[in-house]
């Protein structure tokens, strides 16, 4: 960032200076400006080039008003007074297609580097100096967010995690990212960019971390009462690391199958890391298809019913499986009640509440609650060995 | 007791629970509205004043009248706001590690959804309309809008929407779904309380309420402009008046449609926006940012029309560049519908989706950047007089437009992956908010405060209102701006890294800077109501204006203009007064006129009550108000004593008065 050629004048570009003032101050050590993935790294490098760019035009801007409003205040008589200059053929070109050019550019580098660096396009470098080895399959990881707390699943490796991710140092990375219930954003900064993890949608993250260390990684997006503490930890491992990392969570002993995952789904907030050494294979295709609960149907499965059920199966015309209304199999899902179908006894009490409402988290009592739902209060189940599960 | 189902048909679900009896904060807030209410309700009381509130204020038709009560509506709308922005600066500057701050999750996330929720729709609005409906009927030489009483109605719409959202403070809770009241946190399932009900209905009400405004704020420029007043002579203000409510009427609908879905969703258990069943969260996050983006610019656009006047007056020229001026507000217009979706780059909508929002998004930079320079060659070899609103327009043309590049770096999708929900992007469009729309709004009241009351606003005061706000964003979003950088997400209520703790204490400190400008801005408006005599200004014109409302006196008669004004040149004014423009003194004809009605207050009041009634579920009044609400609407329609006229010799009166005075001076 060479910005501070165009700030030669600081004494009259004192706001300019402002502005550029968080670059300079934070180029140094934090993560979006000094990150550890390559991918992050060139998302810096545009920050970097449109800020340079816009500087262009936003400088002398600044230093025209600074100018122009001294030198034509009232006081100073030397200064020329036309009133009916209103006009410049001259310098209406030069203020419309200044700023077009500026966008031009712009709007190239963003054509391209948007391209490049799009989340869903395989890496085709590891590094500046390294270009990526086509032979090489990214490494898999399937990334769940819950309420609120993150899962991720390592399919080849058949180990998952809770807020912790490690990942091998120089090795590109796949993450398929969803969600349980609320949408959260997948953000390690140092890493990559962010990406939206979507209740019933997948999306698609590739990475590259370049650099050993730990790391911070939280959602960015408002998810409710437990969002704050949205943490995870990001592991930069070389290989022998990476691989010893595994061992030690597959020596953990614990399965995340149909029933735990149903447990850990529950709203908590600030859960230590978990390591599971085995996990059932079909389980993220089941939280995309939103069918983890026995006997719930997968979206896929009612796609298909819905084109088949009740017409002739390869019938291709336009609503031809659909049944009529009575006869259709009963919805995906539960179907919420609406406030105005509430019987009287239904309807509750809305407190104020900014107090925890009881010791006792409704999800340890009452498995089936609808109160486990209930975003707006967080009761934390207690976790042994962690302080500060204080109440939300 | 409350469990009994006669309560519970009676109060729906509210109960004693429902009061915050137990929580200081709010009980404290409580008791000094009530007290201070109670205080105003006896002293109009003590002096009479309630039948005169009524006839002459509430009541009123008059544009002028209905801008101010908007602009009193925005002010006082704006110290709530921002007490939530200094309960959330304070909780931010010291929930570090080990302390939690003094705000639990479930009470921070209502004030930051309700400080949102506040400064766009109740105070920003308001305070735009305001604007509008006071200046610019003035400015075309009309007597007054198109269609008066859907004026009072719009706005007691609007300040019923208002009424709910602070009641929700004080009986049951608001959203906690941020300011567009998000799904999937808003969904019946996830959120089962009050607080997005408040909102949709709040939110819902208003919305009527700016709607309607738009479609009588277009109409009356298209139709009610001065003879000879073509388009291209109108003042920019109004050009940008136009554009923005042509902007209004065009993406209110969306927002209210598709808040009448996630309505749906809650009432009767409808899919639209559910997780299971089909619904999908995502198409409300495209239907609100559909309205959400173009918003942006319904606010901004009139604000640089303000900024235009301010500078031409100011600087004693006509404007530099007229005609590129009204282009690049259209531009702005058409551009402002194609954009949206750069409020979600990191959905993963793909690379070329997300090109070509971002470079659309950049385009938009072009007339913007033409309109700034337009300012600046209007300063170019201009008399520059350092009056407050031109205050205003300096320090914003600094401040915008590091606000308006870091929205252009937020437009490049890979730069936005890493900046997106960052404080970045926060400190971003609080720039271009604060420093656009709010600074344009003080320069334009300062500027217009002279022509609403007949004197000016005190300038010591008026420049430590300055001081205090530009100086005050500055030490308040700089810190903001460096920790986005840093990789700081938006709506944390709690950090565990020590290091950040520093920006946000500055940031606290440069909140509390902004206070003082607040302060300093009710003190302005106090001192300059007590010394108005000192500050009078009987010409009508304290600015040597160049725009048709300065030829009136000030404040203007009920009826703006004795005669309408014929107009030949774009300054209208400027060029009656060169011209060497001599007062009317005879010939008065009587001036037909729109008269008062009360409906707008019932209509609205009646909103307001169905509104509450749906939130907590009452089903009886909820019809019953239902029921009232069509009644009256449609018995309005039968009141055909909507008219008189002022006879001649009052308007002659007035006229004569205004002559002397400004002779006087």
């Amino acid at each position: 960032m060479r910005e501070h050629l165009f700030l030669a004048r600081p004494q009259r570009l004192g706001r300019a200076a402002l502005a550029g003032l968080p670059l300079l101050l934070a180029g140094c050590q934090r993560a979006v400006l000094n990150p550890a993935g390559d991918v992050a790294l060139q998302q810096r490098d545009v920050i970097y080039i449109s800020t340079a760019l816009m500087l262009l035009i936003i400088v002398p801007v600044m230093a025209l008003t600074v100018v122009f409003a001294w030198r034509y205040r009232r006081g100073n008589k030397e200064a020329t007074y036309d009133p009916d200059f209103d006009h410049s053929t001259a310098l209406e070109l030069v203020i419309w297609s200044a700023p077009l050019l500026i966008i031009i550019s712009l709007g190239a580098l963003t054509w391209w580097s948007t391209h490049l660096l799009d989340p869903f396009r395989p890496l085709n470098r590891i590094s500046a100096s390294q270009p990526a080895d086509p032979k090489v399959k990214p490494l898999r990881i399937q990334v769940v967010s819950l309420d609120w707390k993150w899962l991720f699943i390592y399919p080849e490796l058949g180990v998952a995690t809770v807020n912790e991710v490690a990942l091998p140092v120089n090795q590109p990375v796949r993450f398929d990212l969803t969600s349980t219930n609320m949408m959260n954003t997948f953000y390690a900064p140092t890493l990559a960019g962010m990406i939206y993890t979507m209740p019933g949608m997948q999306s698609t993250l590739h990475a590259v971390l370049n650099r050993p260390g730990t790391f911070d990684g939280f959602s960015a997006n408002y998810s409710g009462a437990g969002f704050s503490d949205m943490h995870f930890r990001l592991q930069g491992l070389d290989r022998a690391g990476f691989d010893s990392w595994v061992a030690a969570a597959r020596a953990s002993g614990r399965t995340l199958d149909t029933a735990g995952f149903i447990a850990l789904e529950k709203p908590s907030e600030r859960v230590p890391v978990i390591h599971f050494g085995a996990v059932e294979p079909s389980l993220f295709r089941r939280v995309v298809e939103r069918c983890v609960e026995p006997g719930k149907p997968c979206m896929s499965e009612i796609m298909r019913h819905d084109s088949h059920a009740g017409g002739a199966p390869f019938d291709n015309r336009v609503g031809a499986g659909m049944p009529a209304g009575r006869q259709s199999v009963p919805p995906h899902g539960n179907k919420p009640e609406g406030a105005l179908m509430k019987d009287n006894d239904e309807k509750g009490s809305a407190p104020n509440v900014t107090k925890p409402r009881g010791s006792e988290p409704p999800g340890s009592t009452q498995p089936a609650s609808p109160k486990n739902r209930d975003m707006s209060q967080t009761t934390l189940p207690p976790v042994p060995g962690v302080s500060g599960t204080a109440a939300a | 007791m409350f469990d009994s189902p006669i309560l519970k048909t009676i109060f729906g679900r509210l109960t004693f629970e429902s009061f915050p009896v137990h929580e200081p904060i709010l009980l404290g807030t409580f008791i000094v509205v009530v007290l201070l209410g109670a205080g105003i309700v006896a002293a109009v009381t003590r002096y009479r004043l309630w039948g005169w509130l009524w006839s002459e204020w509430f009541t009123s038709v008059d544009h002028k009248k209905i801008g101010i009560m908007y602009i009193m509506l925005g002010i006082v709308m704006l110290l709530r706001g921002f007490a939530d922005a200094l309960m959330m600066r304070a909780q931010q500057a010291m929930a570090f590690g080990a302390n939690e701050g003094y705000l639990p999750a479930h009470h921070y996330d209502q004030v930051f959804s309700a400080h949102g929720t506040i400064m766009i729709f109740f105070v920003a609005i308001p305070l735009v309309v305001g604007l509008i409906n006071y200046v610019m009927p003035l400015q075309i030489g009309a007597r007054d809008v198109a269609f008066p009483f859907l004026n009072n109605l719009s706005f007691w719409l609007t300040a019923a929407g208002a009424g709910l959202v602070m009641v929700s403070l004080f009986v049951g809770e608001f959203s906690r779904g941020g300011w567009l009241n998000y799904v999937p946190v808003t969904n019946l399932q996830n959120s089962p309380d009050t607080g997005p009900d408040y909102y949709l209905w709040a939110l819902q009400i208003a919305g009527v309420g700016t709607t309607l405004s738009a479609i009588n704020m277009v109409t009356t420029i298209i139709k009610m402009r001065a003879p000879g007043m073509t388009m291209m002579k109108m003042p920019v203000f109004c050009w940008t008046a136009l554009c923005s409510n042509v902007l209004a009427i065009a993406i209110f609908p969306v927002l209210t449609g598709a808040f009448a879905l996630l309505m749906l969703d809650r009432y009767i258990g409808t899919d639209f926006f559910t997780n299971d069943l089909g619904g999908n969260p995502m198409m409300y996050w495209n239907l609100v940012w559909i309205w959400g983006h173009p918003e942006v610019y319904v606010l901004v656009l009139p604000v640089f029309g303000i900024y235009s006047e301010v500078t031409s007056t100011f600087c004693g020229k006509r404007l530099f560049g007229y005609s590129s001026m009204v282009y690049a507000t259209v531009v702005i217009t058409i551009l402002s519908y194609l954009v949206w979706l750069h409020h979600f780059f990191t959905m993963g909508s793909g690379a070329s989706v997300n090109s070509f929002f971002g470079i659309a998004t950049m385009v938009i930079s072009i007339p913007t950047g033409a309109k700034i320079f337009n300012w600046l060659f209007t300063m170019y070899r201009g008399e520059i007089r350092f009056e407050l609103p031109m205050r205003w327009v300096v320090a914003f043309m600094l401040t915008f437009v590091v606000g308006g590049m870091t929205g252009v770096l937020l437009a490049v999708p890979p730069a936005d992956f890493v900046l997106h929900n960052s404080l970045f992007l926060v400190a971003h469009f609080h720039n271009v908010i604060i420093g656009g729309v709010v600074f344009g709004l003080f320069a334009g009241i300062d500027y217009w405060w002279p022509k609403a009351f007949g004197f000016k606003l005190d300038p010591f005061w008026g420049k430590l209102h300055f001081w205090g706000w530009v100086i005050g964003y500055w030490v308040a979003w700089t810190p903001i701006y460096i920790v986005g950088l840093m990789g700081t997400t938006r709506r944390v209520r709690h950090f565990d890294d020590p290091s950040l703790q520093i920006w946000f204490v500055i940031a606290a400190i440069g909140a509390v800077i902004i206070l003082f400008g607040i302060l300093a801005f009710v003190i302005q408006i106090a001192v300059s109501i007590i010394n108005r005599e000192k500050l009078r200004d009987t010409t009508g014109d304290p600015w040597n204006g160049r725009t048709l409302e300065w030829s009136t006196s000030s404040p203007p008669p009920a009826y703006n203009f004795a005669f309408t004004p014929v107009v030949h040149d774009l300054d209208a004014w400027y060029d009656m007064k060169s011209r060497g423009h001599a007062r009317p003194d005879g010939g008065f004809r009587p001036i037909h006129m729109p008269r008062n009605t009360g409906a707008g207050v019932i209509l609205s009041g009646i909103a307001a009550v169905l509104g509450f009634a749906m939130v907590w579920y009452i089903w009886w009044l909820a019809a019953l108000s239902f029921v009232a609400l069509v009644a009256v609407a449609i018995g309005h329609t039968f009141n055909y004593n909507r008219d008189y006229f002022i006879p001649s010799d009052e308007v002659a009166r007035c006229e004569r008065e205004h002559a002397l005075l400004a002779g006087a001076a």
